[in-house]
């Protein structure tokens, strides 16, 4: 490893990766594959449980704020274990001078969003640093949910199987892009909004219906391409995309285009991946379109048998290519 | 959105696929050296879709790969000064120099910051009197006038802080190097965006002294498409010239204003290219009344001559001569997240744009 | 090289113009352009507008495409 921790460490690509498996899989003698949530089984019971800090840049953006972040990524990681999120424990390390008015804003934002949630903050810590020692304010919120039994493969992927179909609740990188909107003062004839939310409901209402449902993850950093390659690295198999397929916004689009950006590397907030089996695609589909957090789901691709476990784009004039693991944080370019 | 779209028409490319398949009647070998066309090409998964006989090359097109390790040492030294701030494109930020990067000297403290155009730059300058702000200034005659007017809005508004690194090169005198290497051709995909600004004239040298075909393509695939489809009938019929399929940006002279800009502020001069050594009249200096932005002038720094790991063939790849493939280096000990040679680090670059978009069949 | 995209002018102040992208809209500098109006086309390149994409030639181009593909049809 290098001396110094870079930024690309934390873009959630591979060098996140390889940081985390080299150093702290290997310390706390974690058992992989890692999944969002750790299934955690007690006699009588099986918990999800899982915890995420939040750093962001700007503290507020268009459509949501650190604060409504922190609830919805804990709350996310959870749900994609299949439990239902019940408890979160939210810790806070406030920058000395931080404007009493947004530490309530932010606040206020997390209530809000637990309530919708369903969920209940029940515990939690402060902390003053001196002025400079963090930026503005960091939240970590840690969160349990109860996993009912005959769950616990959506985590792991086990039960896989080549034909199965690739599915998301709609359009990639708005969140990245509101973000790096409000962070560099970009603007845009029409808005865009963070696509932070909890997919909790949205969720159980598939698993309410859905028996065939083999895994879920969320959308976060490094995008649909990393959780990909994440997926085609656990099960072994290969999986196909059609680029076509992706729902993209267009202000996303001609950022992507402008800048160099991948939109399929891009983080979101309020997108996940659900993998169904068993013909169950268009149920599936059906469900998720009712829903506000899911009127633009479309199948994507899907699972294909491939000794070398590549994941292949079917571009949108009908070539073929690998669709790698950003390496790091995607840097705009002129070339 | 309106000039993409209709040119990435699923219909339309597999009819130029067909045109170019009844059209082969031999083998072709066409290289591009744009590194926009490079990464166009792999993006949209070209290669698979072209008939056997048609083969692309990639050359030295990529304004970051063609950079040498000097030129990053340098912006490294500069960095480490703590009056100064480099202001620089994101495309240098990974390229290695010969012990560090501007990416690892970023993270060990040095003011290093990305923009998208030059008056970012020159903004940061008016905003940081007591630094001095210096621009690295990348890219062939797309960009460089964009350069020349920024240094011309610093000398404006009395800017004093402000100055340039310049890498800017030009591409005709690499081109002919290229042909006088020997590599072999039978055309250029010339690239879109220089000619945008330079006009189609300057490549006629090519087909005029060297017989070969030469087509200036846009960079959507139904353009670069239709620029093979092109070449191979300049090919079969033996009638080798410069053709513009990129018409709705690119015309015989080109853009004079832009022009007017980049050669008031800028001469050309010999530069050293990486993989190809110095080329005569490839590079662009600021001209004297300029010089007093030129940082080399004002602080001149001493670094070492290139080291590059031995194994690394970038050179060869950049003049065509070898594939990524053929490094032993390749998808093993370099990848992008830890290149060892500029080809892997710009994701225009071969190596990169082959590794992210290969395809094993 | 030369990441460039074509962007819609929808606003202009002296040498500087708003274009959009897809509705992404960055900043341009003009000093390249003869007489660029609102609605015109650019290729925006590093913060520049490099050149004016011509309608004409662009309509040309897909006329053409257009006939290729129908004389595959034939």
């Amino acid at each position: 490893m290098n001396d110094f921790i870079s930024l690309n460490q934390g873009s959630g690509g591979k060098l996140t990766h390889e940081l985390i498996t080299n150093l702290f899989v290997k310390k706390f003698g974690m058992s992989e594959p890692l999944t969002d949530s750790a299934i955690l089984k007690e006699s009588g019971y099986t918990l999800s449980f899982t915890t995420d800090s939040y750093v962001v840049n700007p503290i507020f953006f268009p459509g949501a704020d650190i604060g409504k972040l922190a609830i919805c990524g804990t709350v996310n990681d959870l749900a994609v274990s299949g439990a239902v999120p019940r408890f979160i424990a939210a810790s806070f390390i406030i920058e000395e001078g931080f404007p009493v008015s947004d530490l309530i804003k932010v606040t206020e934002s997390m209530a809000e969003e637990a309530l919708k949630a369903g969920v209940k903050v029940v515990t939690g810590d402060t902390k003053v640093v001196e002025k400079g020692k963090c930026d503005k304010l960091f939240i970590t919120t840690s969160g349990i949910g109860i996993l009912k039994y005959g769950l616990e493969h959506i985590s792991t992927a086990s039960t896989i199987k080549p034909g199965d179909k690739l599915i998301i609740n709609g359009s990639l990188g708005n969140h990245a892009l509101a973000v790096l909107g409000a962070r560099n003062k970009l603007s845009f004839s029409t808005p865009v909004y963070s696509d932070c939310a909890s997919l909790n409901h949205l969720i159980q209402r598939v698993l309410e219906s859905c028996t065939e449902v083999r895994f879920m993850r969320d959308l976060t950093r490094g995008g649909l391409a990393t959780v990909l390659n994440e997926l085609s690295g656990i099960t072994g198999y290969g999986i196909s995309v059609d680029e076509d397929s992706v729902p993209v916004d267009d202000p996303v689009k001609g950022f992507c285009e402008t800048l160099g950006f991948d939109p399929l590397f891009l983080a979101n907030e309020g997108k996940i991946l659900i993998v169904v089996g068993g013909g169950q695609e268009n149920m599936a589909l059906e469900i998720m379109r009712s829903d506000s957090y899911g009127t633009n789901s479309a199948v994507i691709g899907e699972i294909v048998p491939d000794d070398k476990h590549l994941v292949i784009l079917k571009t949108s004039v009908g070539g073929k290519r690998i669709l790698d693991m950003p390496s790091g944080q995607q840097l705009p370019r002129i070339c | 959105m309106k000039y993409i779209d209709e040119y990435r028409n699923k219909a339309l490319v597999m009819s130029l696929i067909n045109n170019i398949t009844k059209s082969v009647s031999r083998n072709y070998t066409f290289m591009e050296v744009c590194g926009g066309h490079t990464a166009a090409i792999h993006r949209f998964g070209i290669p698979a879709l072209l008939p056997a006989g048609v083969k692309l090359i990639s050359g030295p097109g990529c304004p970051v790969c063609v950079t040498g390790t000097a030129f990053i040492d340098k912006a490294i030294a500069y960095s480490r000064m703590e009056e100064v701030i480099i202001t620089t494109f994101g495309d240098m930020i990974r390229v290695p120099g010969s012990l560090s990067s501007l990416e690892k000297e970023k993270a060990s403290g040095a003011d290093i910051r990305i923009v998208l155009s030059g008056p970012e730059a020159l903004g940061i300058a008016e905003k940081n009197p007591e630094k001095k702000v210096v621009f690295l200034g990348i890219g062939f005659e797309t960009t460089a006038p964009g350069t020349a007017v920024t240094i011309k809005l610093a000398q404006r508004s009395d800017i004093y802080n402000f100055f340039l690194l310049s890498a800017h090169k030009v591409m005709p005198p690499a081109m002919q190097a290229i042909i006088k290497e020997g590599v072999n051709l039978d055309g250029f995909i010339c690239p879109g965006h220089v000619a945008t600004i330079t006009g189609s004239d300057i490549f006629n040298f090519i087909p005029e002294k060297f017989k070969l075909a030469c087509v200036i393509s846009g960079f959507e695939p139904s353009d670069i498409l239709q620029s093979i489809l092109m070449l191979i009938l300049q090919v079969n019929m033996n009638a080798p010239k410069v053709e513009i399929q990129y018409n709705r940006a690119v015309t015989k002279h080109g853009n004079i204003l832009a022009q007017n800009h980049l050669y008031q502020v800028f001469e050309t001069c010999d530069e050293q290219w990486r993989g190809l050594g110095v080329i005569q009249g490839s590079g662009l200096k600021l001209r004297k009344e300029y010089e007093r932005f030129n940082i080399e002038k004002i602080m001149p720094v001493n670094v070492n001559l290139n080291s590059e790991d031995v194994l690394c063939i970038c050179s060869d790849i950049l003049r065509g001569f070898k594939t990524p493939d053929d490094c032993t280096l390749f998808a093993k000990k370099c990848v992008p997240e830890n290149p060892a040679g500029a080809c892997m680090v710009s994701t225009e670059g071969a190596c990169n744009s082959w590794y992210k978009y290969r395809i094993n069949e | 090289m030369c990441l460039s995209i074509p962007a819609k002018i929808v606003s202009i102040d002296g040498t500087m113009a708003e274009v959009s992208a897809g509705g992404a809209v960055f900043k341009a500098g003009l000093h390249m352009i003869e007489n660029a109006e609102v609605g015109d086309y650019i290729l925006l390149h590093a913060g520049f507008a490099i050149q004016k994409i011509s309608e004409k030639e662009a309509a040309e181009t897909i006329k053409l495409f257009e006939e290729i593909n129908n004389s595959l049809n034939e």
